[in-house]
């Protein structure tokens, strides 16, 4: 492990080659929009929220894969940038059916947040309004397929950290939908632990638990560190502070 | 769940999946062979139903919704039954630009289905295809298994009619 | 097995071949075979008998002769006369009339000084239409696995990649990176475990040249493979090959499993200390897997969907080992060059575009088929010369390269030479090598349409901008095309496309929007003349923005 000098955003900053260029700069306190990306799971790079110009390179790179290296000039917030983080966004929004005023995670949604974010005020793409099913068999979760957003956060955590694999993609492209089992209803799972961390790393409202009202549900995503850390290391952090 | 059989017949008397097991077998039970094993699996029962995923996955030791994302990422698995025949219409570049819409149009018309499907009688499967590499002679398709070269909307149609054709012919 | 029992058994073979006063090559690659070469095949086997000349006479099935649009196709040794649209009939006037008494069969002959020939330069295709490519001895006769032998017996690991660097080789799967320095980067990976894998899952609709080097020609890959092998320091190869093809993976089998038997796959190659194997993969249905990255998750037996890269399959690949992928076409080239060394190859085409390209010839032109061209040919020469221009009472409007990701070539270009570069420069790419022409007919909207309602069915849907960027491209296309689009969705479609571009995952999505900026560039009246006024409201709060950036 070494530790390099990189730009970002004209500020000189260090980081360890093995973080990537995200980690590095969220130490920092510059703020990259992610939607894929937990910390406590294996980045895919597949939202493309987190894309940054490197300078030398003529494409674009996901901050939560790159590896930096010395002498690195990264931008993370160019106008460019803003714009295809904001289409990104309104091509989200087009995708499902997120209709805030009846949802559970209501005021406490990551694309709520999104929205926001980038300044997204007006979609226009025309609505797909998909016909994509809700299952409510667990006797705890529910999933609304109509609001998920295919981050994969979910079957990561529950492949990565719980072990279980409950969860996959099946399909591929605007068909693509998550899974349990054999596309089996999520109750009939032999394998589901009911652990509920996919619930909870859910950036939407999605995946919700059974008996929350509109706007009642808050996820918490930081026990996934502290969870990882714990299987991991054996080492079992505070929470509620920054530091690692 | 029940066990599975690695050997022996399967529970159901179902002596077709001794032949999956020696695929299986051949690649000493991998998980990486599930694409070799789904091609095996669809080859000897013709399609891929839940039975047959769940069997895979056992053998293989894979989470069942692995094997049931990758049977439905590839558009060569099929996991309801075909109809007895089948039409492949390629719709490669060439084919494209040789008509092939027309005879698209047509022959949706004609079974009163679209690409994708299959007719309520479980005779004809219309199946669109992407490029079947006998780009010199488009506009073509692939009619159960022997490809027709040349087509154009009528002669497709006419393929279809024969087999509906002989349908009629037997007795029920 | 030596290399004298190589030099011996291709002398034998060709000792064998003297034998016959004559050779019937009937074509039984797969546009053949759609037509009927297999009873063309019963039929000159049934005449042979009856003449009583079977011993004097061989008939032999070959890869693709070329003029696919006319087959099925015959070739006579040793005078080299071509047959085309031979049915069982033609086949029995063929040996009545060529074979026993040396009169030509003028109502099928094909004219084999025309252009179509003239103008090709074969080095990929040399072996195909002339050899048995179910027969490795043929192969062998044809100074097949020479290259091999030398390379083992002879030459260093890193003499090999020196050579293939001077040749000059680019990958030929589209994107032009230099093969011997790819070659190169695996090498230098510090790895117990490499592997080979050709890419023969050749996906673009409208190209077949991958498959016609597999089902002419297998034993030219399988050699190319186990050079490479050699030469990175990997001792099992894969080749992923789509399951449309299943003559080219019959062949692929037999090649696999003669070349084991002579011992020129396997352990101890030509008494050596090397050892390569090489197994099938099939694909089941995925254009996405032609991508790298999607095509070593698909041989891992997952969903084929991309990573990004870095970090490339060159440093961490297959199982997490270092990997070269290189496409068939680019294999097929190896043998050659350090038979013939490569300073001949360096010397064909152009000085960055070095060697031949096959492409295969479809749509609105009057020969179609495969031909195997010197780079730098201006498009001209291959539309006109070789492929006969459009056919009677249509006029050329455009040609298309590069598949899905590619772009349409105006007539105003028609003098471009085709090399890696050039075809960049008017915004299309080499890609694998499908060339479709297009005639006044074609409408460019909806060629735009058309790739990109592929690109949406292809998708895998992992990044946003390629999973749902596609269909609302495809919306878009579709609204201007029932002419329903206004000035704002034109400027909308050109926005999301260049997001689309610059920001999708993998070469699949990046390349999406491309058929629509090429149309745009050269056929931008077409679009225009689709739009509708606006009228009375404003559609969109960002109209009037758009509005004048348009």
């Amino acid at each position: 492990m070494a530790i390099l000098t990189l730009t970002i955003d004209g500020e000189q900053v260090s980081g360890k080659d093995d973080e990537s260029i995200l980690e590095i700069a969220r130490q920092h306190g510059i703020h990259i929009p992610t939607l894929c990306y937990i910390d406590g799971l294996a980045a895919v790079g597949s939202c493309r929220l987190c894309l940054v110009e490197i300078e030398g390179s003529p494409k674009l790179a996901p901050a939560c894969t790159t590896k930096p290296q010395e002498g690195m000039v990264v931008r993370t917030a160019t106008e460019r940038l803003q714009r295809h983080r904001r289409m990104i966004v309104e091509l989200l929004a087009s995708e499902g059916n997120h209709q805030c005023a009846v949802c559970v995670v209501n005021n406490h949604c990551e694309l709520q947040n999104l929205a926001y974010d980038v300044g997204l005020t007006y979609v226009r793409f025309p609505y797909l309004f998909p016909k994509k099913t809700l299952d409510a068999s667990h006797k705890d979760f529910i999933i609304d397929r109509n609001r998920c957003v295919l981050c994969t956060r979910c079957l990561r955590v529950c492949y990565e950290v719980e072990g279980a694999h409950v969860w996959d993609v099946a399909g591929r492209g605007i068909n693509c939908e998550i899974i349990s089992g054999l596309n089996q209803p999520w109750g009939d799972s032999d394998t589901c632990t009911s652990c509920g961390k996919c619930v909870l790393v859910c950036p939407t409202g999605a995946l919700i638990e059974k008996g929350e009202a509109v706007a009642e549900m808050e996820k918490k995503t930081d026990f996934l560190r502290f969870i990882v850390t714990a299987r991991k290391k054996k080492e079992w952090i505070n929470m509620d502070s920054d530091e690692e | 769940m029940p066990p599975i059989p690695q050997q022996q017949a399967h529970p159901s008397g179902d002596n077709r999946f001794k032949l999956l097991d020696r695929t299986i077998t051949k690649h000493q039970s991998r998980g990486d062979a599930l694409i070799e094993v789904l091609h095996a699996a669809q080859g000897i029962f013709g399609y891929l139903e839940n039975d047959l995923l769940l069997y895979v996955a056992h053998a293989l030791k894979l989470p069942l919704s692995r094997v049931y994302g990758v049977a439905t990422f590839y558009h060569f698995f099929a996991l309801k039954p075909k109809g007895k025949h089948t039409f492949v219409l390629c719709m490669g570049t060439a084919c494209y630009v040789k008509g092939a819409t027309g005879i698209q149009q047509a022959v949706e018309h004609h079974c009163h289905i679209k690409f994708g499907e299959t007719t309520p009688d479980d005779q004809v499967s219309l199946v669109s295809a992407r490029c079947v590499g006998s780009c010199g002679l488009a506009p073509v398709a692939v009619v159960d298994n022997n490809v027709a070269a040349k087509l154009t909307p009528e002669s497709a149609v006419a393929r279809i009619e024969e087999w509906q054709k002989t349908k009629e012919e037997v007795p029920a | 097995m030596t290399v004298e029992d190589l030099k011996e058994l291709a002398e034998q073979e060709q000792e064998r071949q003297r034998q016959f006063t004559h050779r019937i090559f009937y074509c039984s690659a797969a546009g053949c075979a759609s037509c009927g070469s297999s009873g063309v095949r019963n039929a000159l086997l049934k005449a042979l008998k009856e003449k009583g000349i079977e011993k004097e006479v061989s008939a032999v099935g070959t890869g693709c002769m070329g003029l696919c649009g006319e087959g099925p196709l015959v070739r006579i040794a040793p005078d080299g006369t071509m047959y085309q649209h031979v049915d069982e009939a033609v086949a029995q006037k063929i040996v009545d009339r060529h074979i026993l008494n040396g009169e030509k069969v003028s109502e099928n002959l094909v004219d084999t000084s025309s252009p179509f020939f003239s103008s090709q330069f074969k080095i990929v295709l040399e072996n195909c239409g002339s050899i048995d490519s179910e027969n490795i001895n043929e192969y062998i006769a044809a100074e097949g696995y020479a290259s091999l032998a030398k390379v083992v017996t002879e030459m260093a690991p890193g003499e090999v990649i020196d050579e293939i660097r001077k040749s000059g080789l680019r990958g030929r799967g589209g994107a032009g990176y230099p093969t011997g320095l790819k070659w190169g980067i695996v090498r230098k990976a510090a790895s117990e475990q490499k592997y080979v894998v050709c890419n023969a899952d050749e996906g673009d609709p409208g190209a077949f040249m991958d498959r016609s080097v597999l089902e002419g020609d297998p034993h030219r890959v399988l050699e190319g493979m186990a050079i490479a092998g050699y030469s990175v320091g990997a001792n099992q190869g894969y080749i992923y090959v789509r399951a449309e093809y299943p003559l080219a993976i019959e062949r692929l089998r037999l090649a696999i499993k003669h070349a084991e038997k002579q011992g020129l796959l396997g352990n101890r190659i030509f008494e050596s200390g090397f050892n390569f194997r090489i197994d099938l993969r099939i694909g089941a249905g995925a254009f996405v897997c032609g991508e790298e990255t999607a095509l070593i998750r698909s041989i891992e037996g997952k969903r084929g969907r991309p990573r990004p890269r870095p970090p490339y399959p060159a440093e961490r690949g297959l199982w997490g080992s270092p990997t070269l992928i290189n496409n068939v076409e680019t294999f097929a080239n190896i043998a050659p060059i350090i038979r013939r060394g490569s300073a001949w190859f360096a010397g064909i085409g152009t000085p960055k575009s070095a060697g031949t390209k096959v492409f295969a010839l479809a749509g609105k032109i009057r020969n179609t088929g495969l031909i195997e061209v010197p780079m730098g040919i201006p498009l001209r020469r291959i539309i006109f010369d070789i492929g006969g221009g459009t056919p009677e009472g249509t006029e050329f409007k455009a040609a298309q390269t590069g598949g899905p990701s590619g772009g349409c070539i105006p007539t105003e270009h028609l003098d471009l030479p085709v090399d890696y570069e050039s075809l960049t420069t008017v915004g299309s790419f080499m890609g694998s090598g499908g060339l479709i022409v297009m005639d006044s007919t074609s409408k460019m909207v909806e060629v735009a349409k058309y790739f990109m309602d592929f690109c949406v069915d292809e998708s895998c849907g992992k990044c946003i901008p390629c999973r749902v960027g596609t269909v609302q491209l495809y919306n878009l296309l579709d609204k201007i095309s029932r002419g329903e689009g206004t000035v704002d969705d034109l400027a909308l479609l050109q926005e999301l496309g260049t997001m689309v571009k610059e920001t999708s995952l993998c070469g699949l999505g990046q390349g999406a929007p491309n058929p629509i900026f090429s149309t745009l560039r050269f056929f931008r009246q077409e679009y225009e003349s689709l739009l509708r006024p606006v009228e009375g409201f404003v559609a969109s709060p960002n109209a009037q923005k758009t509005t004048t950036n348009a």
